[in-house]
């Protein structure tokens, strides 16, 4: 009754989770039974699904509409140098599936803003790995929307921040924090950005979201974490809802 | 007298050339106040955000003796 469902050598392959009070093998079995999409599969979605897809994620939704260029290769440590000129989705996938043949993977080659609401019906948590203002807002509205949780994550240069958004009463989601303005994002491509800081937040999505898919301890629900490397400091800020927010606050209670 | 510490993250280290200051201001200050007052009167950017004491707040909110303010953009690299 024990290993109910779970072959030999899945109990061998996520053996160190397993042991983990917190996963066990019934954790184990809820995130072989889970789907996670990933948008945007670059410095923060590189190692987001590589962590899920070794963890046993059992359904990884790739979306990114790019290729690689050689200029990704410094930080986007799921491809290699002969991924240059693929789909992002496509080379991701190739190496995932190596990783964990065990896992299935859907790569959608486009915009987030493209795919339509039946992409979303059975998804269980979303990663926010974009690396624009317009995508985080369309991707906000769907998970506030469809009651996707949220974990969003950014960094630029030598600083990151990582929130995880739910669908509740009294936390706020992402448009509560920023107005919706056409104001020019800063990106990578002119700013810079120092490689392990992706991995450093990336790596900490990856946590937070499978905290999220089994119900460990406190994520940061509401919660927004800064991360300096240039000290090394971290700040947990609380934020709070909007009462006003068009996304999430309903007009009845504005 | 009152001290007031203000943090500044992300890029606002480099547009306000520091990652910290301590103010001494003689009274009452808002948080836009206490911007203004560690940024050389630079009036504070709409989409920068704020927080008191780990909480996030609005720019007019009032700042009290022993406050950190901190001061972050939004970041949306990935
Ligand atoms: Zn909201």
């Amino acid at each position: 009754m024990k290993f109910a469902g779970m072959r030999d050598q899945q109990l061998l392959r996520y053996n160190r989770q397993i042991l983990l009070p917190q996963i066990d093998i019934i954790g184990q079995q809820k995130l072989l039974d889970s789907t996670v999409m990933i948008v945007g599969i670059g410095g923060l979605g590189s190692p987001v699904a590589m962590y899920l897809a070794a963890m046993g994620v059992g359904h990884l939704v790739l979306v990114d509409h790019d290729v690689v260029e050689i200029s990704n290769l410094q930080r986007q440590i799921i491809y290699d140098t002969e991924s240059l000129g693929q789909a992002k989705v496509i080379a991701a996938q190739k190496k995932l599936q190596t990783l964990n043949p065990e896992i299935r993977i859907s790569p959608f080659q486009n915009q987030f803003e493209s795919l339509n609401i039946e992409q979303m019906k059975a998804v269980d948590l979303l990663i926010d790995c974009s690396d624009n203002f317009t995508t985080r807002f369309a991707i906000n509205a769907a998970c506030v929307q469809n009651n996707i949780p949220l974990v969003s994550g950014a960094a630029i240069r030598l600083s990151g921040q990582i929130v995880v958004f739910i669908n509740q009463k009294n936390t706020p989601c992402y448009r509560c924090l920023y107005p919706d303005s056409e104001q020019e994002a800063e990106t990578c491509t002119e700013n810079g950005v120092l490689a392990p800081l992706v991995g450093v937040i990336g790596s900490m999505q990856a946590i937070e979201a499978v905290k999220v898919l089994l119900s460990i301890g406190k994520p940061l629900y509401g919660k927004l974490l800064l991360f300096e490397a240039q000290s090394m400091q971290w700040r947990k800020i609380n934020l709070s809802k909007d009462p006003a927010c068009p996304v999430c606050s309903l007009p009845g209670q504005r | 007298m009152m001290t007031i510490k203000v943090k500044f993250f992300a890029s606002l280290r480099e547009e306000v050339e520091r990652s910290e200051v301590d103010l001494k201001p003689q009274g009452e200050m808002t948080v836009a106040q206490v911007w203004a007052l560690a940024c050389q009167d630079m009036p504070l950017p709409e989409h920068i955000l704020s927080a008191v004491n780990l909480e996030y707040v609005s720019a007019d909110t009032a700042v009290k003796d022993g406050d950190e303010v901190a001061f972050f953009p939004p970041v949306t690299g990935g």
